[in-house]
């Protein structure tokens, strides 16, 4: 995409901004039907209706929203760091947004098509990290910095299952750009890297239930690192009022907010471009091309983002101890065995 | 066991210490030496025929004539049969020997009584306001009881 | 003879141990927190001063009084023994019903009144939907304790019916003033009886359906399990009761252990934890409990209602209550345990002296006990299974 609007327009500042900017296009308009959707689904889950006055089913009622954090007092305390609390919802709203440089949304559009892709996303949603614990560190409130030292170690811990996962789709493909990870699957749904991908028969059974494995495991660790129930320790409720983000008012919660949506979105993002066909139509050439392409993007990426807000009103959270367990004795081991096993039938 | 059994057997051990009984009432009940709570609390909680091992409640009253009493329920979950111990101090000299340590129950019944009508419990661990701020002047359940037009320089409405 | 029993503490702490490879002292120290007075899981305006080494708790030290409303002062200034009652609805505002029976039951005792068996039959039928419905918030907000939300709503969701036969039944939804000395404000409005059933029919596989969302999750049985475990002597030891206690192992119910009303004509069981998840006595212990307690309610008011007598609702009582000099001690099994009254009386027509045993107050006192040793997220969850209602430890 860079490449054309830099054809376009030539070497200029306009040509970055824009680029920039491009997937704000998306992620905004995103963040609201993504309020909508949580509201609504949990309201129906637990017989409730939710919005029903803005607009027809309320639907207009996260503009609303919107527009009321806009005008929200925007607070300060008087015992913060206030550099460092100001800063710290743009850091880590700007670790999930960078991540969307390298998703492929379509056939046509990626916003900067670099090899390293997979590589370039992990690295960049770790910032997020730095902003959370400045977050917490900055508050000067005891709750915020156990939030903020609980979400380090949690992102931290989870970084490794999730990239061992991206590991074992990447080992098939033998790729680390999107683009190429998502062009491999084509040809319909049984081309999907968690179907074991376009290899003959017998080595596509052999690969099955590793690959099922593997994007079970990396959808887990990407709930885990978006903060979401069950592993939404670092702004528990319930224990640590709201965690990193206590203190928080007006425009810069509503950032915080914005960032989990869109990380929400990448992670989804991640699991469908690598394991689920990407931009791929499931019926080969049927309904196939960049318009479509997008659709069965967004498509696939809000099945895994209503997926999330599935399991987060349906289980309870887990313990500190029983999130660290889970990350380093069950899904760390398993994926070795994953990485071990796809390297074996792949070389054989 | 009845309520005599329990006095029979209580004022053959402590003679002096059970001052007066009642057990005709609806309710039975032994005064006891205010100094003497614990080892008779002591022998009521671990003897096999009595076995009080559930304090209920815990309640101070004031009686109005400079009496202070603090009144014990006892139950036994085996046995299931209970008792009232009484014991009283003056209000000059509000002491009373604490149970605390017998039934851990008897702990913040004990501060409560403490907080709202000053009875001191001698020798209870954490003898501390527990309802009221810690900084608050007077026992509001003394009949004498009179509400403070001020609270910390604040006025206190009506 | 031992006098003083304590627990052996799950984790020692040793602040300021941790040594660099060169022998210089890191210093480590412990955190003291203050969990709430406002707090999402304090269940109101409990203030717990946390002593945290990292997330372990060192030691809890609960402060109370935030919601003192010094009710038995009021309680000794009332012109009659009849005012009371509505003071008595705002203590354990969850299960106002039941204070209210105690209360009543206390002064009825004590004057020796006889109620007729309609009015006996109805209060049963009140106390177990109050039961049901205090139990229903007890489990709902356990659930947003270990951060699954939706069996709250659930939870209010049949809460609600309850509300609304409440509602039919005296006018209120929460504080409801309806047990009287010596009988009731009101008799059952028409329909009563079949709304009741229809509510018993509707609510049964509702138990089931919560059943499985939340107490059988594997997830939400992690969290409770092996946590904060209350030996049943050390429980006994502290006075706690209700489904606390039961949850401990201990079969003890003031229904059936020390009989009121006319629970004994009733077929029921008393439900208590085996220890089916972890150890006896930890908080899903205490948690199944309640739920299956609620099975049991049902079961008594479904007797109850089929066996209403028809009849009056308020017994021949004078017209001023003066009980004769005395006093007595009453208690009763509310929501959360034992709920005694203790009435001095001088022969005026007002109490000499009324105090009130909370079981919220009694089974609160035994918290840092269990609670020494856990984990942060672990506190919250005993918090949440010994379910106190601030109202009722502060009065």
């Amino acid at each position: 995409m860079y490449e054309l609007l830099h054809d376009l327009l030539g070497d200029s500042l306009l040509v970055y901004v824009i680029g920039a900017a491009l997937p704000l296009l998306f992620v905004l308009p995103f963040a609201v039907v993504a309020v909508l959707l949580e509201m609504k689904v949990s309201a129906h889950m637990q017989d409730r209706v939710a919005y029903m006055y803005t607009g027809w089913h309320g639907v207009l009622q996260p503009v609303a929203d919107i527009l009321k954090l806009l005008q929200k007092e925007d607070t300060v305390p008087a015992a913060a760091d206030k550099f460092l609390f100001r800063l710290a919802p743009f850091l880590v709203f700007m670790g999930g947004y960078a991540g969307f440089a390298a998703l492929p949304f379509s056939s046509a559009y990626i916003g900067s098509n670099i090899d390293l892709g997979v590589f370039y996303i992990l690295a960049v949603s770790s910032l997020a990290v730095i902003g959370l614990m400045m977050s917490g560190w900055a508050s000067n409130n005891k709750w915020s910095l156990f939030g903020a030292m609980r979400s380090v170690a949690q992102i931290i811990s989870y970084e490794i299952p999730s990239a061992l996962s991206i590991l074992v789709a990447v080992m098939i493909v033998g790729s680390l750009n999107l683009q190429e990870v998502s062009k491999f699957q084509e040809g319909g749904i049984q081309n999907w890297i968690v179907f074991g991908g376009p290899m003959p028969l017998l080595q596509k059974l052999l690969l099955l239930p590793f690959t099922i494995t593997a994007f079970f495991i990396l959808f887990l660790a990407g709930i885990a690192e978006v903060n979401r129930t069950p592993f939404d320790l670092p702004e528990a409720e319930s224990e640590l009022v709201q965690g990193y983000n206590t203190e928080y008012s007006g425009m810069k919660f509503a950032i915080f907010y914005l960032a989990e949506f869109a990380n929400m979105f990448l992670v989804s993002g991640i699991v469908v471009s690598l394991y689920l066909g990407g931009w791929t139509s499931p019926f080969g050439d049927v309904m196939s091309g960049p318009i479509w392409s997008f659709f069965w993007f967004v498509a696939k990426g809000m099945f895994f983002v209503f997926l999330q807000v599935w399991i987060r009103w349906t289980l309870p959270r887990l313990r500190v101890d029983q999130l660290m367990y889970t990350s380093w004795k069950v899904l760390t081991p398993f994926l070795f065995v994953c990485i071990f096993a796809v390297g074996l039938i792949l070389v054989l | 066991m009845t309520a005599e059994e329990i006095y029979k057997s209580l004022s053959a051990k402590f003679g002096e210490a059970l001052v007066e009984s009642k057990l005709d009432a609806p309710q039975p009940f032994l005064v006891l030496d205010p100094k003497r709570m614990k080892e008779v609390s002591l022998f009521l909680r671990d003897d096999e025929a009595l076995q009080f091992d559930f304090c209920s409640c815990v309640s101070g009253v004031d009686y109005n004539n400079g009496k202070l009493g603090a009144i014990y329920h006892l139950a036994s979950m085996v046995h299931k049969h209970k008792i009232v111990l009484k014991a009283f101090c003056t209000r000059e000299n509000p002491h009373i020997q604490s149970v605390a340590s017998v039934w851990g129950g008897a702990d913040w019944h004990e501060r409560e009584a403490y907080d709202l009508l000053g009875i001191i419990f001698d020798e209870h661990p954490d003898l501390r306001r527990i309802l009221l701020p810690y900084d608050w002047e007077g026992y509001p359940l003394r009949k004498d009881y009179k509400v403070p037009e001020f609270y910390n320089g604040m006025k206190v409405p009506y | 003879m031992t006098e003083t029993r304590t627990l052996p503490t799950r984790y020692v702490t040793h602040p300021g141990e941790l040594k660099t490879s060169s022998g210089r002292s890191l210093r480590t120290d412990e955190m003291i927190i203050n969990m709430g007075p406002q707090h999402p899981s304090t269940h109101g305006v409990l203030r717990l001063e946390v002593v945290l080494d990292g997330e372990i708790v060192v030691d809890v030290i609960p402060h109370i009084g935030y919601l003192h409303r010094c009710f038995e002062k009021h309680a000794e200034h009332m012109t009659n023994y009849q005012q009371v009652i509505p003071y008595c609805d705002r203590m354990d505002y969850l299960s106002s019903m039941n204070n209210d029976w105690a209360y009543a039951l206390a002064v009825e005792r004590m004057m020796k009144i006889e109620v007729p068996p309609r009015v006996e039959t109805i209060r049963v039928i009140m106390a177990e939907l109050q039961r049901i419905a205090s139990h229903l918030i007890a489990v709902g907000t356990y659930g947003i304790d270990m951060g699954a939300f939706t069996p709250f709503l659930w939870a209010f969701r049949d809460r609600e019916r309850i509300l609304d036969l409440f509602e039919m039944t005296c006018g209120a939804r929460l504080l409801y003033n309806y047990i009287w000395i010596g009988g009731l404000s009101h008799d059952l409005p028409p329909g009563f009886v079949d709304k009741a059933k229809a509510f018993c029919t509707y609510f049964k596989p509702n138990i089931k359906e919560l059943n499985d969302l939340l107490s059988y999750n594997e997830i939400f049985v992690k969290r409770t399990a092996n946590v904060g475990v209350l030996p049943a002597d050390v429980g006994i030891n502290y006075g706690v009761s209700g489904p606390t206690l039961r949850g401990s192992g201990v079969n003890w119910d003031l229904r059936r252990d020390d009989p009121y009303g006319i629970y004994d004509k009733f077929e029921w069981e008393v439900q208590v934890g085996k220890g089916e998840r972890g150890t006896l006595g930890d908080c899903w212990d205490r948690y199944i409990v309640r739920v299956r307690e609620m099975e049991e309610s049902v079961k008594i008011i479904e007797q109850a209602l089929a066996v209403l007598p028809e009849g009056n609702v308020q017994a021949a009582i004078p017209k001023r209550i003066r009980p004769d000099s005395a006093e007595i001690y009453v208690r009763t099994e509310t929501a959360r345990g034992e709920l005694g009254f203790y009435v001095v009386s001088d022969g005026t027509a007002s109490p000499y002296r009324l105090k009130a045993r909370a079981p919220a107050f009694v089974n609160l006192s035994v918290l840092p006990e269990i609670s020494r040793g856990c984990m942060l997220a672990d506190l919250v969850a005993i918090v949440g299974s010994v379910d106190i209602v601030l109202g009722e430890v502060d009065r």
